[in-house]
């Protein structure tokens, strides 16, 4: 009894890789190796920059001074730190609830009429549109106005300008958020005897707390790192924080101002500023990876 | 007996809910009502505030402001061209080198090329380039790029410098550098895009393509990325608008030039860094040019997002 041995012709089965389609693959494949360094290059020359051009200043006097004047040594951000969490929060205070009752009317009340339709249209424009724009529209609205008694710049009108920008995003991920929300739930809730405001605040949302959560951490990052809407509706100031009616520091316009001025110690503040935002934003996109893997296990 | 039935009567008629617990459940809803209505209203009202900040500039100026580009608050008279063509020119060379790249890492990371473990972490490291503000990219752009890619720039003009793009000589902030930021702050999105995409097509078209003996990438190319094209071409679109919008990186690195120059070496200008430095400090006709300035960069982002939906809506294939 003999066996047929395997012998590589042109019309063996056997992987061979020689043949020139196989040679082209292993091209490709190589492109798209070198396409994903590529891609992912830069986050490590930024972190690098950041770690090191920041990580060396920190100090102690830079989370407890104010910053210099133009020439001199030294100096902190303390002001700014304080100005950046003091704006997100008021955004906050902002975009959840109204973001969250929004996305409640759109996947509980109306998930298919004209208007509801109408506002996920706009939502989605509203997420396309520039945060300069932003920027402009709540220093038309508010600012130019002197809507807040009597006050121009004022760390509201940023803190309105923030929540413009995060909207949009609470809304969507509250909106998906219920809609995957199993029906059975709701139904056994009505069923019972519960009303619908019961059924929502204590049925539906709760079971949806995971992915809201995730994204509204996610939109709370992303707008502590937002410049664009706050040069013209915070402004910036050199001095401790002055309430909610008067301009305030924030870390991200104090990135831009310093980066651009002709003195080392400015620069090197930017840089301290970028050190500690760029820690905290990271801080809470891993705090919302935690979270979805914490609810998923 | 009369008594109980009387009892199981009682227990089975439908009660009236009592008025407290109708009128929680009917404010409820309006108040939702009013806080989804919320986005239409600021929609609303950014559009009614560019638009009546611009009428000014639009009568006096009409559409040849969108085609002449002298700038010249002293004498007062406007033309955007510097501007609009920045923002034109800047994200679509922005585009052109991220899609190759975006796509290339989402196929890179999809499509069972290296192990699991490694895909994700690639993935997760995208995702995160996206969290980086972007006015720590435009610090970042400042003192490490720029210097960093100088050389090669200054190379490209000396070879290449009959050609109008490279005609003049880099010094610094320029239209390139301010492209290549607007690649890194782009890459994720269109990456994130494409990934969710490829990760949709049904393994049943991949497993129908290797059975009818194509390998890898033959698969790829003739049967995986046409099924995923129209959520990745929406990607992209969106991912324009992005680009278009832009502000903080680009306004640090693009030099803020109002002269209009042909050459990519030289310092540009776009719609968005304009208004991040001059609006603060404009007044009179300025400030409604600005304003003017800043309604066509809506209808821009505007036109392509809606484009971006419409594409995703109408080409999308279903499986069902």
């Amino acid at each position: 009894m003999t066996l047929a041995t395997p012998v590589r012709t042109a019309g063996s089965l056997l992987f061979n890789p020689g043949l020139k389609r196989n040679r082209t693959d292993k091209l490709f494949t190589s492109i798209a190796a070198l396409f994903s360094l590529i891609a992912v290059l830069p986050l490590f020359l930024v972190l690098i920059y950041v770690l090191i051009q920041g990580g060396q200043l920190i100090s102690v006097s830079l989370f407890t001074q104010l910053p210099p004047a133009p020439g001199l040594e030294g100096g902190g951000i303390a002001n700014a730190i304080i100005g950046t969490f003091v704006v997100t929060l008021v955004a906050s205070l902002i975009a959840i609830p109204v973001g969250v009752g929004g996305g409640v009317y759109l996947a509980e009340y109306a998930s298919s009429g004209w208007f509801a339709q109408f506002i996920r249209v706009g939502n989605d424009i509203l997420a396309g549109v520039p945060s300069i724009i932003c920027g402009v529209f709540v220093y038309s609205a508010v600012v130019a106005t002197r809507l807040f008694f009597g006050q121009s710049y004022s760390a509201l009108a940023g803190g309105i300008a923030l929540a413009v920008l995060m909207l949009p995003t609470v809304i969507k991920t509250t909106d998906e958020a219920l809609k995957l929300v199993p029906q059975e739930l709701s139904w056994g809730a009505i069923g019972v005897g519960a009303s619908k405001f019961v059924t929502i605040t204590r049925i539906t949302l709760p079971s949806a707390f995971t992915p809201i959560a995730t994204g509204v951490v996610l939109a709370i990052a992303r707008a502590a790192g937002e410049t664009a809407p706050l040069i013209f509706t915070a402004l910036f100031s050199p001095f401790w924080p002055e309430g909610l009616f008067n301009p305030i520091a924030s870390m991200s316009v104090l990135i831009f101002n310093f980066a651009i001025m002709p003195y080392e110690a400015q620069n090197s503040l930017a840089w301290a500023a970028s050190f500690v935002l760029v820690i905290l934003i990271l801080g809470a996109n891993l705090l919302a990876r935690w979270i979805r893997r914490f609810a998923s296990s | 007996m009369v008594i109980r039935s009387e009892s199981d009567q009682d227990q089975f008629t439908l009660r009236r809910r009592p008025w407290a617990e109708r009128s929680i459940d009917r404010g409820f809803k309006r108040l939702t009502i009013v806080l989804a209505s919320l986005v239409a209203v600021v929609l609303l009202g950014i559009f009614l505030t560019v638009f009546s900040g611009a009428r000014e500039a639009m009568a006096t100026f009409g559409l040849s402001f969108l085609v002449t580009s002298g700038w010249d608050p002293v004498n007062s008279q406007y033309g955007a061209f510097t501007a609009i063509y920045g923002t034109l020119v800047s994200s679509l060379l922005a585009l052109f080198i991220a899609v190759p790249l975006g796509v290339g890492t989402a196929i890179f990371i999809t499509e069972n090329l290296i192990p699991r473990s490694w895909r994700e972490v690639i993935g997760v490291m995208v995702e995160l380039l996206a969290a980086i503000p972007s006015v720590v990219l435009g610090l970042w752009a400042i003192f490490m790029m720029e210097p960093l890619i100088r050389p090669f720039l200054n190379l490209l003009h000396q070879s290449l410098g009959w050609f109008p793009l490279f005609s003049t000589t880099p010094k610094g902030p320029g239209m390139a550098p301010a492209v290549l930021i607007l690649v890194v702050m782009i890459l994720p999105i269109i990456t994130a895009i494409s990934r969710d995409a490829l990760n949709q097509v049904p393994q049943e078209l991949r497993q129908g393509a290797y059975g009818v003996g194509s390998t890898r990438w033959i698969a790829i190319f003739n049967v995986i990325l046409p099924a995923a094209l129209s959520s990745i071409i929406g990607g992209v679109m969106l991912a324009l608008g992005r680009a278009m919008g832009e502000t903080m990186a680009v306004t640090m690195i693009i030099g803020n030039s109002m002269n209009f120059s042909w050459s990519l070496l030289a310092p540009g200008n776009t719609i968005s860094a304009m208004l991040a430095n001059q609006f603060g400090e404009a007044d009179g006709i300025q400030v409604s040019a600005l304003l003017y300035a800043a309604l066509i960069l809506m209808l821009l982002t505007f036109a392509v997002n809606i484009m971006a939906q419409w594409i995703v809506r109408k080409f999308s294939l279903s499986y069902n």
